[in-house]
């Protein structure tokens, strides 16, 4: 079977876990032979915001937005202040140990190398 | 005949199909269970890029606040014209590897631009921005005339 970087089926909201508030970002995911980028959009949150996860097979990214607040009154909002959380399934071809992330003007790019075991190689003839 | 493992029919380890299926399930939920700010970003794939905005005002000063992820600085443009703020600015999707095969691509890359009218005059020369955190936050301090004045009244 083919493996990939799936996002969990969503727990229905029936769960009392509602009450925390969360969006979801926006990602895009793209493979390469050497492995999985996985770009996840969370302005206002920096890198003391982030809260990545590992636990099996699943990967939970969780941004804090630590952004103050404005002065004044409102006159038009459109920002959400909820916090962004989004799980995924890691295919095992995955090396966990190896996983790094980089946030970038509230952009987080994880890279999530393949173990080398797994990539395909040239065996040479003698 | 000896096998390592055994053998897999190509075409069936290779299809995706359910995969495609799951991600349209997905965005139809979204449709239905999604508060009405997440729907209009739903629509953002039809009709390009509409980064969120906050207008904030105090005594002193106009607070806009846009959110815009993954941008450099150079790439925001701003300007303010009869009344009106303007941002705008394009987005660059970073060189990817033509052999990377993409999953889920939800990231939005292109032009957008969004103006506001401001409620009160501004000058014009003390306007400041500042982009941190992907957030871009611009103060405009209220023109002289344009804030409240506090008038004694001097009873004789």
């Amino acid at each position: 079977m083919k493996g990939t970087v799936q996002q969990r089926e969503p727990a229905r909201p029936s769960t009392p876990e509602r009450a925390q508030e969360f969006v979801s970002p926006e990602v895009n995911i793209c493979e390469t032979t050497d492995g999985y980028v996985l770009e996840a959009e969370m302005p206002g949150v920096n890198k003391q915001g982030l809260e990545i996860t590992l636990e099996g097979n699943e990967i939970t990214i969780v941004g804090h937005r630590q952004v103050a607040a404005l002065n004044g009154e409102p006159l038009f909002h459109e920002t959400r202040q909820a916090d962004f959380r989004r799980v995924f399934e890691l295919d095992p071809a995955i090396d966990t140990a190896k996983i790094s992330a980089r946030m970038d003007q509230g952009v987080l790019t994880l890279t999530l190398p393949k173990s080398e075991k797994i990539k395909p190689r040239r065996i040479t003839v003698d | 005949m000896n096998s390592l493992i055994r053998w897999n029919r190509p075409d069936l380890s290779t299809w995706t199909g359910f995969g495609r299926l799951t991600d349209l399930r997905d965005e139809i939920d979204r449709l239905f269970e999604a508060p009405l700010a997440e729907l209009s970003r739903t629509s953002q794939l039809l009709s390009g890029w509409t980064p969120a905005l906050d207008v904030y005002e105090d005594h002193d000063n106009l607070y806009v606040r846009v959110e815009l992820p993954g941008m450099k600085k150079e790439e925001i443009e701003l300007s303010l014209h009869d009344g009106s703020l303007s941002i705008s600015g394009e987005r660059k999707s970073e060189e990817k590897s033509q052999q990377a095969e993409v999953y889920r691509a939800e990231r939005f890359f292109g032009r957008f631009q969004r103006t506001v009218t401001l409620p009160t005059p501004v000058a014009a020369d003390k306007v400041k921005a500042q982009y941190k955190d992907g957030i871009l936050t611009v103060t405009l301090p209220k023109a002289e005339e344009a804030k409240p004045k506090h008038i004694d009244v001097n009873v004789s």
